[in-house]
């Protein structure tokens, strides 16, 4: 059977197979969303400066989210939807410290200290489900993350004030049993993106010839931390533990026959891509300043992952420069779209729906075709 | 008398061993969970005579959407997260009937007989995408279902209809979140030849229809074609080597599991009194997909059985949970937070338990 190209661009004479990557092919699908985005900039006729703030502060906000599914994809586990769990630790140790009355860049360190146990014994025992369900890992750790979801209610909405001891008449409902719907972090709000402020409060605003630049506000520190996790990324990929997870990735049955604990090896990304999802979550928080306990982690797995995808990474490979590409046009879509609905159509909540079609239709194509691609490369 | 002694314990031991056996761990489980709930709501003396009605309701309105994970499993694609492709269908057909204000079983035949074709064609599209994807049509299925999902909720915000009983107050345009079947078919299969039993209303038609789709559905199993479909999915190699056309046999199961999804929307709406549409379908797989279980089926082996089975308890408890749960615990509803823990938690053992490809 002859092989099928998957990829949108044209198809070169030679491609023959798993030689030299072809950049048009490897890029095609962020191309097309940067097409789209642009776009979709032009139909709405949106200021970039407004563009330029609002895609800054997403990219703070999302990015260790979406650095937090690399790892599994390197161990051969592919998208990791059980990120979920780990924005649920997160979310834990910052109801722990907002009970507690921390605040600032204290405060916020410690919460990523406290959410770290959680996130481990979470990731510990989702790494045991997800080895018990090899071949099927991204079914299983979706359904995993609703399965935790419902956990998490029943922690926090009927356990707290009855079985956890636990008093706050600020956090909790009116009848002394559950959270409420929304927690106010005005105490770490900000706190990691302005932990530089001393230094520099990383507002922009001034004109370069008669082009207006600003406002913009840069969350310096974030940016600063950002950078240290990708580092710390292609440095574990450099290491023992990090080609033991690219050889697992590969082939299970051959990293087994060369003596590598593949279920251990599987375990540790999980672990670690549920610690930096909590981190993630954290960031995420103290950028957004309150916590919708019920709702804050429900559609992060899906929107990194479609973020993740957009960049164009596969199931199979994704690398940081996908990461940045992908939180970069797909926020930009994000913000983009509600508005050139509202400009196109009169309606803004077709631009709404687009936005969620855009974000299940890029996972549903992506898989389908990773697993279109492997079903050929049998063949 | 004397001698036996020993025995009762040793029978009642005995008795639950062999009924974890034959029932598994989690559907035992659950089949407690249900009694202790009935249980709790004589003790609190709550009117069980209400509890048994709705849950018989709820039973014959989820009952035909569970049915339809039948065909994929037997063929052997797996459990259909992409339902809400066939749900859409069905809703298409309840809004074309109800924007020509057909009544009663009209309405509801109408509707049904509109969304026939469209689920037939959505699925003969869907089934050609799973064709090409093998061993992940669980996970492409989801993601198709949600994106059709959210793809039909721009059609239903833009679908030129102007009847102003089914579009918004304001603006226009758009059909309503959600839209009542009060002056169409609503309750039609609930109301044919209902009557009460010992104060318990019996939704004669409704169960009616639900058996009759299970009776169809057991006989096509039996069939030669319902055969075929099984022996593709028990065994794809024997199946190709004594001559059946296994990719026709996949593609027949993902559409007629569409299709029954689109009559059990109709269905369930004609039941629920109200058509839910834009984000509403988005998640309609899992109940099914969590009954079908709940009933014993695998990723690989269902009958129509296990999907009663499934439905009955599955549906049972989350009816029931509600208003037990709220008089207990005075207030505190973990009737959404049970469905949550119940459903996916099922689904988590299937995916962790079948055998391996």
């Amino acid at each position: 059977m002859p092989e099928k190209t998957v990829s949108t661009a044209a198809r070169p004479a030679k491609a023959g197979g798993k030689g030299g990557v072809n950049p048009l092919k490897q890029w095609s699908v962020p191309i097309f969303f940067l097409v789209l985005s642009i776009a979709g900039i032009i139909a709405a006729g949106l200021d970039i400066n407004f563009l330029i703030h609002e895609i800054t502060a997403r990219f703070g906000r999302n990015m260790l989210l979406v650095l937090s599914l690399l790892i599994p994809v390197m161990a051969g586990l592919g998208l990791n939807f059980g990120i979920v769990i780990g924005a649920m630790a997160g979310q834990a140790a910052l109801i722990i410290v907002t009970h507690y009355g921390m605040e600032g860049l204290a405060g916020f360190l410690l919460a990523a200290i406290i959410s770290v146990p959680f996130a481990m014994l979470f990731g510990y025992l989702s790494g045991r489900i997800l080895n018990q369900a090899k071949g099927r890992e991204m079914v299983t750790s979706m359904i995993m993350g609703f399965f935790a979801n419902g956990l998490y209610q029943l922690v926090f909405l009927v356990l707290v004030g009855t079985v956890i001891p636990m008093k706050n008449t600020v956090l909790m409902l009116s009848s002394g049993v559950g959270l409420r719907n929304t927690v106010d972090l005005i105490g770490l709000a900000g706190s990691l993106d302005r932990a530089l402020d001393r230094l520099w409060n990383g507002f922009v605003m001034g004109e370069l010839g008669n082009i207006p630049i600003g406002p913009w506000r840069i969350p310096l520190f974030t940016l600063v931390v950002i950078v240290g996790f990708c580092l710390l990324l292609s440095f574990i990929t450099r290491t023992k533990l990090g080609q033991e997870m690219r050889a697992v990735g590969q082939d299970m049955n051959i990293a087994q026959v060369a003596g590598i604990n593949v279920d251990r090896t599987r375990m540790i990304a999980i672990i670690m891509s549920t610690v930096l999802a909590a981190w993630g979550q954290l960031i995420f928080l103290q950028n957004i300043g309150t916590l919708n306990t019920y709702n804050s982690h429900e559609q992060v797995g899906m929107f990194s992952i479609a973020a993740l995808l957009v960049g164009g990474a596969s199931t199979r490979r994704a690398t940081i420069w996908n990461a940045v590409v992908g939180v970069l046009l797909f926020h930009t879509l994000f913000v983009v779209s509600p508005l050139a609905g509202q400009r196109l159509m009169g309606i803004p909540q077709v631009g709404e729906y687009f936005r969620s079609f855009l974000a299940y239709g890029v996972i549903a194509v992506a898989l389908a075709l990773h697993a279109w691609q492997t079903k050929s490369e049998n063949q | 008398m004397a001698a036996t002694k020993e025995k009762p314990e040793q029978r009642v031991v005995g008795f639950f061993v062999a009924a974890y056996e034959q029932l598994g761990l989690p559907r035992l489980i659950i089949t407690l969970f249900v009694l202790l709930l009935f249980v709790l709501a004589f003790i609190m003396k709550m009117d069980l005579t209400i509890l048994i009605g709705d849950s018989l309701v709820r039973i014959g309105m989820n009952g035909v959407l569970a049915l339809s994970m039948l065909p994929t499993i037997a063929c052997g694609v797996g459990l259909n997260f992409g339902l809400p492709v066939g749900v859409i269908a069905g809703l298409v057909g309840a809004v074309m009937s109800m924007n020509w204000n057909l009544q009663g079983f009209a309405g509801f035949f109408v509707a049904i007989g509109i969304a026939l074709p469209v689920a037939m064609v959505a699925g003969y599209i869907y089934a050609l995408i799973l064709e090409r994807v093998q061993g992940q049509e669980m996970m492409v299925g989801t993601y198709v279902g949600f994106s059709i999902v959210s793809a039909m909720c721009m059609f239903w915000l833009l679908a030129p209809i102007k009847n102003p009983a089914m579009i918004f107050a304001i603006g226009g345009q758009g059909l309503r979140y959600t839209i009542t079947l009060d002056k169409t078919f609503a309750k039609v299969l609930n109301n044919f030849l209902a009557f009460d039993v010992l104060g318990v209303t019996i939704p004669t038609g409704l169960l009616l229809f639900f058996a009759l789709l299970c009776v169809l559905m057991s006989l096509f199993f039996r069939s030669r074609a319902g055969l075929a479909m099984r022996t593709v999915g028990s065994n794809p190699m024997f199946a190709k080597s004594s001559g059946m056309n296994v990719r026709y046999m996949k593609m027949w199961g993902v559409i007629l599991s569409t299709v029954l999804a689109a009559v059990g929307i109709i269905v369930f709406s004609q039941s629920y009194g109200f058509v839910q549409l834009y984000t509403a379908p988005l998640y309609a797989a899992f109940p099914a997909v969590a009954s079908v279980l709940i009933g014993g089926a695998t990723l690989k082996r269902a009958t129509v059985g296990n999907a009663i089975i499934g439905v009955v308890l599955f549906h049972t408890l989350l009816t029931i949970a509600l208003p037990v749960t709220q008089t207990a615990l005075r207030g505190a509803d973990i009737s959404e937070v049970a469905r949550m823990i119940v459903s996916n938690g099922m689904i988590l053992y299937a995916l962790t338990r079948a055998e391996r490809r």
